[in-house]
Formats: C-alpha cells, sequence, structure tokens
C-alpha cells in the first residue's frame, strides 16, 4: 500500500515536472536559507564563545580615575588613584582568585633591524593565570623578577612572528627605549579579543621594569589598572561589594563622594557580548524560517490547484472504493514527497553554501547534526500542514460531484 | 428462492437546487434476483442515473429503503460506503473513467490498491481480468493509445477485479459506436452467464434487448417491469 501511494505520488509529480519543481524550489530555498543562517550564526556564537574563553573568566578590571576624567589618560593634574598596595589589599579579599596590577602603552621594540609596534603590558605574576594564558616555550617572570625590576619579557606570538620572522624569539635579547630585554617566554596564541583586537600582539614584563624603564611613573606606587579575577561566577557579586567598600575606604571616600575608580566587569561584557550573537543568530534563523513558511504556502497553492485538477481523478477513485482516508492519504503524501524532497535539495545547497562562505571569507561556520535534523523535521511538518487543508478537501469530496466534474 | 441481489423499498431521492428541493426520484420499488440482467430505460432526465448511483452505493437516498443483498445500505457512512463499491459493486460509466496517467494494468488494479491487496497478487489479477475482456496483450499501454471500445473493456474489467456479484453499468455503450457496442453487449451478456447480475442504462431498444428484463422510468418513478419475451411480442 505505501509502496503503491509512493509510486503513484511520484508519478503525479512527474505529470507536472515544470510545477512540482517550482513548488519545491520554495521548499530548497527556505530550508537552504534556514540551514545556512544557522550555520552561520551558531558560527558567531562559537567565534565569540572561543574569544570569551580565551578573554579569561570572572574578571574585574579597576581602572584609576584621576583629575583630568578620562580614566586612562593620563591627565595633567593629579596621579592615578589605584595603587599597588590597593592591589595588595584586594588579594586578601574572600572569593579573590588572582589580582594583578597593569600598566600598559604601546611601544615600538626593536630587534636588530626589525621594528614592530605592539602593545607592552607591565604586571605582576598572577595576570598569567587571570588570563589564562599559557607558555609554548620558555618561562615566567616571577615575583623576584618584579621586586628587582629585572628586563625579561614574554613575547606573544603576533609579535614573535614579525620581530623574529625566522629566529626562536627565546633568550633573544630586544630594546624598548633603548633599554634591552631579555625574552624568557613565548607566549601560546589566542587570537582576538571581543573588541576585535588582536591579544597576541603583545609584550609582558614586570610591573616595576615597565615603570621605570618603559613608560616612567611620577607617581611612585600607582597603577593605572588592577585586574582582578573571582575564584567563580557565583563568587563575583560579593567579590564586587567588598573591593569597592574596601577601596572606598582606602582611598577615604565620604558617603555621597563619587568613586575615583572605574570597575569594568568582563564577565558581563563577555555575557552581554554572547547573548547578542545568541540573539543575532535567532534572528537569522526567524528570517530564514520566513521564507519556509513561504515555500510551505507554496506547496499549499499548488496542491490546491492539484485537488482541482484532479477532481474527476479523485471521483473515479472514489467510485472503485477508495475511503476519505486514503484520498486524505493521497494528497498528504504527496505534498509530503515535495516538501521532503525539497527539504533534501535544500540541506545540500545550505551545507554547500555553509561551506563556501567558509573558504571564501573568514567567517566561523558550524554546521550541527541538531540544526540540520530540525529543519527536516519542520520541513516535513510543514508539508503535512499545508498539505493537510488540500487533501482534507480532495477527501471531503462528494464522488457523484467529484465524478460529473470536467 | 436465494436472497435478492437488489431490494429497493420506496427509493426516493431529491436534489437541492436554486429553485428548492427537486424529486429526482419518487419512491421506486424494485427487486432484482442473483443472476438476472435487467435493463433501466426512460426518457432522459428520469431519473435513472439518480437511481443506478444509489444502486452503487456513491449516494444515499432522501427516503427509503435499498437492501443490498439483504443488508440495508441507506443509511451508511461514507466510508461503509465505500467498502460496499469496492468488494461488492462493479461500476462502468458511459465516459470510461480510466486513470490517464496510468497503465491499463494500472488501472484495472487499482480497486485492489484500496482493498489492501499485496502487490504481486494485484498484478496477476489485473492480468487475468485483462485477458477475460480480451485486452490480455495491453496491460502496459496507457488508455489514450486504445480505442473507445477497448477502454470501456478495460473499465469493465477493473469492475469485475474484486469478483462483485453485481455490475452496474449507466449507459456504457453511449459513446460507442453500434460495432463496438454489440462487442460490449456481448461481453456484459457472456458475464452474465457466468452469475453475475447486471443493471443497465440504456436508450436503445436493441441495446436493451440483451437483457432478460426491462424496467422503464418516468419523472422518477418505474412505470413498467417486463420479461424481454413478451416485449418482444407485443
Ligand atoms: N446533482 C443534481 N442536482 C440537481 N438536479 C439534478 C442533479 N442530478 C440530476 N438532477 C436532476 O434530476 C433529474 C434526473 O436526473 P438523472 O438521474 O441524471 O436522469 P437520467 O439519467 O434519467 O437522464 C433531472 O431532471 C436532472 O436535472
Ligand atoms: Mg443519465
Amino acid at each position: 500500500m505505501l509502496k503503491a501511494m509512493l509510486g503513484e505520488a511520484w508519478q503525479a509529480m512527474g505529470a507536472n515536472r515544470l510545477r512540482s519543481g517550482l513548488t519545491m524550489l520554495g521548499m530548497v530555498i527556505g530550508v537552504g536559507s534556514v540551514v545556512l543562517m544557522l550555520a552561520i550564526g551558531q558560527g558567531a556564537q562559537y567565534a565569540v564563545a572561543q574569544t570569551i574563553s580565551t578573554m579569561g573568566s570572572n574578571l574585574y578590571i579597576l581602572i584609576s580615575g584621576s583629575t583630568s576624567t578620562g580614566g586612562l589618560r593620563s591627565g595633567g593634574g593629579g596621579g592615578p588613584t589605584l595603587t599597588v598596595a590597593d592591589a595588595d589589599a584586594i588579594a586578601e579579599l574572600d572569593g579573590v582568585a588572582n589580582v594583578a596590577p597593569v600598566q600598559q602603552g604601546t611601544q615600538q621594540l626593536v630587534y636588530g633591524p626589525n621594528n614592530w609596534s605592539a602593545t607592552v603590558v607591565g604586571t605582576t605574576p598572577p595576570y598569567l593565570e587571570a588570563r589564562a594564558w599559557t607558555l609554548v616555550a620558555g618561562y615566567p617572570f616571577g615575583d623576584s623578577d618584579v621586586r628587582a625590576a629585572t628586563r625579561v619579557a614574554l613575547i606573544g606570538q603576533t609579535a614573535a612572528d614579525n620581530l623574529f620572522p625566522n629566529e626562536d624569539p627565546l633568550g633573544k635579547t630586544i630594546r624598548i627605549r633603548q633599554s634591552p630585554f631579555v625574552i624568557v617566554g613565548v607566549l601560546g596564541k589566542k587570537g582576538q579579543n571581543l573588541d576585535g583586537r588582536d591579544q597576541d600582539d603583545t609584550l609582558i614584563i614586570p610591573l616595576t621594569t615597565a615603570q621605570r624603564k618603559v613608560f616612567g611613573n611620577p607617581f611612585p606606587g600607582s597603577v593605572r589598572m588592577i585586574m582582578v579575577q573571582a575564584t567563580s561566577a557565583e563568587a563575583m557579586p560579593a567579590v564586587e561589594k567588598s573591593m569597592i567598600a574596601l577601596l572606598r575606604q582606602r582611598h577615604r571616600l565620604r558617603d555621597g563622594q563619587d568613586n575615583d575608580f572605574y570597575l569594568r566587569n568582563l564577565a558581563a561584557a563577555a555575557d552581554s557580548a554572547a547573548e547578542t550573537t545568541r540573539v543575532m543568530s535567532l534572528l537569522l534563523g526567524a528570517i530564514a524560517s520566513v521564507s519556509l513558511l513561504v515555500g510551505g504556502i507554496g506547496i499549499m497553492n499548488i496542491m490546491l490547484v492539484s485537488v482541482t485538477e484532479r477532481t474527476r481523478e479523485i471521483g473515479i477513485r472514489m467510485a472503485i472504493g477508495a475511503r476519505q482516508r486514503d484520498i486524505l492519504a493521497q494528497f498528504l503524501f504527496e505534498a509530503l514527497m515535495i516538501s521532503v524532497a525539497g527539504c533534501l535539495i535544500g540541506l545540500l545547497l545550505g551545507i554547500g553554501g555553509a561551506l563556501l562562505t567558509n573558504t571564501l571569507t573568514d567567517m566561523v561556520i558550524v554546521i550541527s547534526g541538531a540544526a540540520v535534523l530540525v529543519a527536516f523535521a519542520v520541513a516535513a511538518g510543514i508539508g503535512v500542514f499545508f498539505g493537510y487543508y488540500p487533501a482534507h478537501r480532495a477527501a471531503a469530496l462528494d464522488p457523484i460531484e467529484a465524478l460529473r466534474h470536467q | 428462492m436465494s436472497e435478492a441481489v437488489i431490494r429497493t423499498v420506496g427509493l426516493s431521492k431529491s436534489y437541492l437546487t436554486a429553485a428548492g428541493s427537486f424529486p429526482a426520484l419518487r419512491g421506486v420499488d424494485l427487486t432484482i434476483a442473483p443472476g438476472e440482467f435487467v435493463a433501466i430505460m426512460g426518457p432522459s432526465g428520469s431519473g435513472k442515473s439518480t437511481f443506478m448511483n444509489l444502486l452503487g452505493c456513491l449516494d444515499t437516498p432522501s427516503s427509503g429503503d435499498y437492501f443490498l443483498v439483504g443488508r440495508n445500505v441507506a443509511k451508511l457512512a461514507r466510508d461503509e460506503l465505500a467498502a460496499l463499491r469496492n468488494r461488492r459493486i462493479g461500476f462502468v460509466f458511459q465516459g470510461f473513467n480510466l486513470l490517464p496517467r496510468m497503465s491499463l494494468e494500472d488501472n484495472v488494479a487499482l480497486p485492489l490498491v484500496y482493498a489492501a491487496c499485496p502487490r504481486d497478487e494485484r498484478r496477476q489479477r489485473a492480468r487475468r481480468e485483462l485477458a477475460r475482456v480480451g485486452l490480455g496483450d495491453y496491460a502496459g499501454a496507457r488508455p489514450s493509445q486504445i480505442s473507445g471500445g477497448q477502454q470501456q473493456r478495460v473499465a469493465i474489467a477493473r469492475a469485475l477485479i474484486n469478483s462483485p456479484q453485481l455490475i452496474l453499468a449507466d449507459e456504457p455503450t453511449g459513446n460507442l459506436d453500434s460495432h463496438t457496442s454489440t462487442e460490449i453487449m456481448t461481453l456484459f451478456a457472456d458475464l452474465n452467464r457466468q452469475g453475475i447480475s447486471i443493471v443497465l442504462v440504456t436508450h436503445e431498444a436493441d441495446i436493451a434487448a440483451y437483457a432478460g428484463r426491462q424496467v422503464r422510468f418516468r419523472d422518477g418513478r418505474l412505470v413498467s417491469d417486463q420479461p424481454t419475451q413478451t416485449l418482444a411480442a407485443c
């Protein structure tokens, strides 16, 4: 029975190839765009998740205020409000895993004839752990290097590739503002951060060395930034509260007086970036679904025409014993066949389009089996949903009326 | 006496038209015994087709009863009627009503599809019925490739495939020339000799002469009912 129905549905489709093909095209485009859009959306989500995982988790950044308002700009008047002592005090708080004072800026790195401008980060050893940064060669500098302000450096991949195109950077000496630095470690690759900046175009040196030899600091003991890592996401709200209270107390701020520092929650920024891409991929999927819907309506339209055209055939079938459910099944089956065939072709085209996008652009594409399955199920559902009404109309025809139809 | 194949009691049918209810059939009592060959005659619009559609379980009466082999089918549901059409009755139309996209074999086998008969058996039985109507060599042809008379034979083969006790034919020779009509009538007479009851509508006396009994309709009523021999005598 099923085989006979399959054969008949196939014949019916073959009887009007152009029309079946065009109807199918609606489904092809619908499913294809859903698959493609889901692949792009999921790719974007994946890329953001990757980026977030390179930033380090549960991070806060404290930024000094100064008498001039722009937190990071060194103003004319007073110095930075945060100090290394503040950092040490924060490290004692419950729920704090790592604290690293940071002084950073762009500097020209020189190795032999090679020049390269990179972000130089002066900090303390916990920085690496807070940023989840591993070394692929060499070793990190320690607290003693910070105390003694030694001229050692950890180099990021991009800076290394540009300064040392054909050499192993380890053990080489580079110069920043005439001061020599020995490369003691090479950092693992991280890629871009959420703002699109290359995190690997960097050089990490001890904070003390940075302040004395590279940036110069007219206000000893102060720092522009402090990076704070909480032990867990759950600990973050408590850490935030106690950190602010501690700093206000240390800075002797009275009630009603504004904070003289800024607090940036990197975890929240990461969450909102993830949320943004999630919403974006949902939107993409929703827009693509509209074309799937249009494809479904196309099927309904054609099936209605087909029922009208084949009224006499329906009458004949009824006259020789087709029950209502037989007629219903026949037309549902045809609709299902068109939508499933269209869905298969659409899947292939969508996946092909996704792969093409992947090779032609640097967009990350993720094709998940779940998405493909869902697209398939939805297409089959559309076939049944939009095929049902025409099929029901066919089955409800009166045999005599149908037979009389020309 | 064995049970009547057909027994109608006060069978009536009214159509709803724009002008109101139109009584096309007004209380027809008719009993047909197994193995009978009955011709229904009457002027156009006298209700012959309406009556045949009721007999064929294609339609339900407005009032009255219809016993098909003893079972009152006047008030059966659509799908029960479909099952009766499929297994008990073979219907032959004036316009042949074959499905143009299917081979003759598939056309003949179609009732078996709705009887959930397995494929091999369908094919086998369809070939046997095609051979029975003299078209054994045309199994793969399309309806458009054969003549009208041959198409009507295929339609008869299709009507025969579920081995019905009853064949209903509404002007089966209406679209055929007289020579082909004779061939078709010979076929019907043959089937009747094999024990199948036949009820056939026709305008023409020489076609009706193949039947053993002739009934006449006028204005939705049965006005005469006589054996063919008696008619020939007067
Ligand atoms: N579906 C219908 N709706 C309205 N009137 C109908 C319908 N079918 C038949 N009739 C009318 O019923 C009468 C009997 O029709 P029919 O049974 O086809 O007659 P016959 O077959 O004897 O020519 C005719 O007057 C016809 O116009
Ligand atoms: Mg008629």
